[in-house]
């Protein structure tokens, strides 16, 4: 079992908790992710690390509730256990020879960005942060983001709060006016990294975007979070548990991932809405 | 009293009822007939079926406690040399093994080892009360990695000499395979959980949620006091066909669908992780992997299931019963056609409608039989212009797997042949002091007995490095 030693809602739907797993503590990189049960009949959903206590022995995860487990977890307290936390898991993101560096972060995508933009700058690197949220509601994360950027630019699709538009824009913008990056480093929704590479393409720069597909084991068993790269025209097989998260977005198929990603959509609604039913009569 | 030529029948449940449950098929024998098939053993002076088992069981020194009724002194026979007996009952190819030597089997059927052995474990674990006794340590420490078949067996037979042993799982629940892969129907989980708290009466040690090669390393094992390492993580990633349409949805590898259905129990009414249930289901594959999901799939609520296998029945590498059960049961074995392609729902009005991307069917193409290979299995060949579409909404495709690269990855000086599987010695030692491997992750995909077998090899030579 596993304590959670703090629980912090970040706004309406994004929740960060520390759990107490020293070993997971100690080895884990950014770009890693873990995997946690709720409970004895739970299922295993994989959450990406979002910073490490070494000295408390506590993991930092962040999580939107979208479903019935992280429904299920978000009515957890402090002082309370989860069932199974296990990790490090996945690859830690490639950070070497890049001095120069933009992370562009979507919704709850942002709180993976963060410890990847929190290394970088630890490391000597230039960051820019691009961050951007469907409403000021949802923000997050933008004070620990400022603290770790050269420069932050926040994003509203709506915009209620900082600059009105998608992340692309200032991304296109600056690329536009000339500026390079070694790395282009995107996390968030599906959608989002695609339309970031495919603006980050004409100019060349390297992309790098981590995936978050459906997973099971997490450990190189199951074969269920496969994705399609093309590589010199030809189709090949990853899986994100061992060979990723994070992967060149030149060569992901990200419309066969954003397919594999639906394939429970309606049993995850159900699922969902009766976890809901049972909290609201409980 | 004549000698009966045949084997006891194994009693079972209806084809048409256990079709749609997940309790166990073979049921077991009654005492009675237990002891009559014991008294067809002759007690023969060879003894040629202890060279047939991996592990070298006292058969008939099981067998002969039977037949006087001592049902718990036949346990504690077995027990002497296997970890397991209730899961070997149940799932070693005692055809091909201990039966296939007996020397009742030159005229007649063999004994029936399996089933009586499954008998033995069955009547202890039904009846006995007392405790495994943790031995006096020994002050030696030795580290598992998996608690699959070799890794139980290896720890079990350790502890019983006085190591101080922990067993590393990265999943959630000790059982490895036997837990996630193998179904309810053909070895009951708590049968697993039984053989797992037994252990841990020996004083084994058994840490979930510890991925070695991520969570710790081999060599960390070393730095935290451990002498030893044996291991046993087992199969890995799954293979895939190569073809067009695998990451269509409704396509599942075996490992997935069967770890969804066992160690989720997706198979529950409202299960908490989900799996495509009813409709048609084609297995590609002819192992008892293949059987396993066919038959899972079809106790899950499917319309239909085809076996889909590009040689034909004499090739069939699954075990003879588990495709007789299979069969009963209405898998319908499509034998001697290999799947080209996996189709898929395509609206060309609506890229958002939600029936998009998921699995309409699979073009497949008839195979005949050429010459033998290197094996000397005859290699199937396609025959031109024969291909044709299976209406389906799920495939799973059982065709192996490939060895997991994390422990390979984070350990310096641990070599792996060409495949990837870990290259030990005849005593199971790796290239690494003091580092050995066994099972799965050393051989390939193979069976659970095989996998005990080189567990229990690897312990003995343990036993002796750490002795010196």
């Amino acid at each position: 079992m596993y304590r959670i030693v703090s629980k912090q809602p970040l706004n309406p739907t994004v929740t960060q908790m520390e759990i107490e797993a020293p070993l997971v503590a100690n080895k884990a990189l950014p770009g890693q992710f873990i995997i946690l049960r709720v409970d004895e009949e739970g299922e295993r959903i994989p959450l990406t690390v979002a910073g490490t206590d070494k000295a408390r022995g506590t993991v930092k995860i962040i999580f939107q509730i979208v479903g019935a487990t992280t429904e299920l977890l978000n009515h957890k307290e402090a002082g309370e256990f989860l069932q199974d936390f296990v990790g490090p898991l996945g690859v830690p993101t490639h950070t070497e020879g890049v001095r120069k560096v933009c992370i562009v972060g979507g919704g709850v995508g942002c709180a993976i960005a963060m410890p990847v933009a929190q290394e970088f700058h630890r490391l000597g690197a230039e960051v820019t942060s691009i961050i951007g949220f469907r409403s000021r509601d949802l923000l997050i994360l933008e004070d620990e983001f400022r603290a770790c950027s050269d420069r932050l630019i926040v994003m509203t699709d709506d915009g209620s709060y900082a600059r009105h538009g998608n992340v692309t824009v200032p991304l296109k913008e600056m690329l536009e006016a000339g500026e390079t990056f070694d790395m282009i480093i995107t996390i968030g929704p599906l959608i989002m990294m695609k339309f970031v590479t495919l603006t980050a393409k004409p100019f060349g720069v390297p992309v790098t975007v981590s995936m978050n597909p459906i997973m099971i084991d997490g450990t190189g068993m199951c074969g269920g979070c496969r994705l399609t790269l093309i590589e010199d025209g030809r189709r090949v097989t990853k899986f994100a548990c061992v060979d990723g998260p994070d992967f060149d977005g030149y060569k992901v198929d990200f419309d066969e991932a954003m397919s594999r990603g639906r394939m429970y959509a309606d049993y995850e609604r159900h699922a969902y809405e009766e976890t809901c039913n049972l909290f609201r009569h409980a | 009293m004549a000698l009966n030529p045949k084997k006891h029948e194994m009693p079972t449940q209806a084809p048409e009822v256990r079709a749609h449950n997940f309790k166990e098929v073979a049921l077991g024998y009654p005492v009675e007939i237990a002891i009559e098939e014991a008294n067809r053993c002759l007690n023969c002076k060879n003894r040629p079926c202890v060279a047939g088992c991996p592990v070298n069981v006292d058969i008939p020194g099981f067998i002969m406690k039977i037949k006087t009724g001592d049902f718990e002194g036949a346990y504690q026979v077995i027990n002497e040399t296997s970890s397991l007996p209730a899961v070997c009952g149940r799932v070693c190819p005692q055809e091909t093994q201990c039966e296939s030597k007996c020397s009742m089997g030159i005229r007649f059927e063999p004994v029936g080892i399996g089933r009586l052995e499954r008998f033995v474990a069955d009547w202890h674990n039904a009846h006995a009360t007392e405790k495994a006794a943790a031995p006096e340590p020994n002050g030696h420490k030795v580290a598992i990695v998996g608690s699959g078949p070799s890794g139980l067996t290896c720890a079990g037979d350790l502890a019983k000499k006085g190591y101080s042993v922990s067993v590393f799982e990265a999943l959630h629940t000790a059982g490895g395979v036997l837990i996630y892969g193998i179904p309810e129907f053909r070895l009951p989980k708590r049968i697993v959980a039984k053989e797992v708290e037994t252990l841990k009466e020996l004083g084994v040690d058994i840490e979930t949620n510890v991925v070695i090669g991520k969570t710790l390393t081999i060599d960390e094992l070393f730095e935290m006091g451990y002498e030893a390492v044996f291991i046993g993580s087992g199969a890995g990633l799954p293979n895939f066909m190569n073809i067009p349409g695998e990451s269509l949805k409704g396509v599942y590898s075996a490992n997935e669908f069967l770890t969804r259905s066992n160690l989720m129990k997706a198979y529950l009414d409202d299960p908490k992780t989900p799996i495509q249930k009813g409709g048609k289901v084609a297995v590609v594959g002819g192992g008892n992997v293949a059987m396993d999901a066919a038959r899972t799939a079809l106790r899950l609520g499917a319309e239909h299931v085809y076996i889909v296998y590009r040689r034909s029945m004499d090739e069939l590498p699954a075990r003879r019963e588990e495709v007789e059960h299979a069969m009963e049961e209405g898998i319908d074995f499509r034998l001697l056609n290999n799947p080209v392609e996996i189709l898929g729902y395509r609206n060309p009005d609506d890229p958002r409608d939600p029936k998009n991307g998921f699995v309409t069917g699979m073009r497949c193409i008839r195979m005949e039989l050429g010459e033998p290979d290197a094996k000397g299995r005859r290699r199937p060949v396609p025959i031109p212009g024969s291909e044709f579409t299976l209406d389906v909404d799920t495939v799973v495709i059982a065709i192996g797997t490939s060895p997991n690269p994390l422990i390979k990855n984070t350990t310096a000086g641990l070599e792996v042949n060409s495949h990837g599987g870990i290259i030990v010695s005849e005593d199971g030692l790796t290239s690494r002091k003091n580092v050995y491997a066994g099972g799965d992750a050393v051989t390939g995909a193979a069976t659970v007995i095989s996998a005990m077998g080189a567990g229990k090899i690897a312990a003995k030579a343990i036993d002796e490095a750490l002795r010196q």
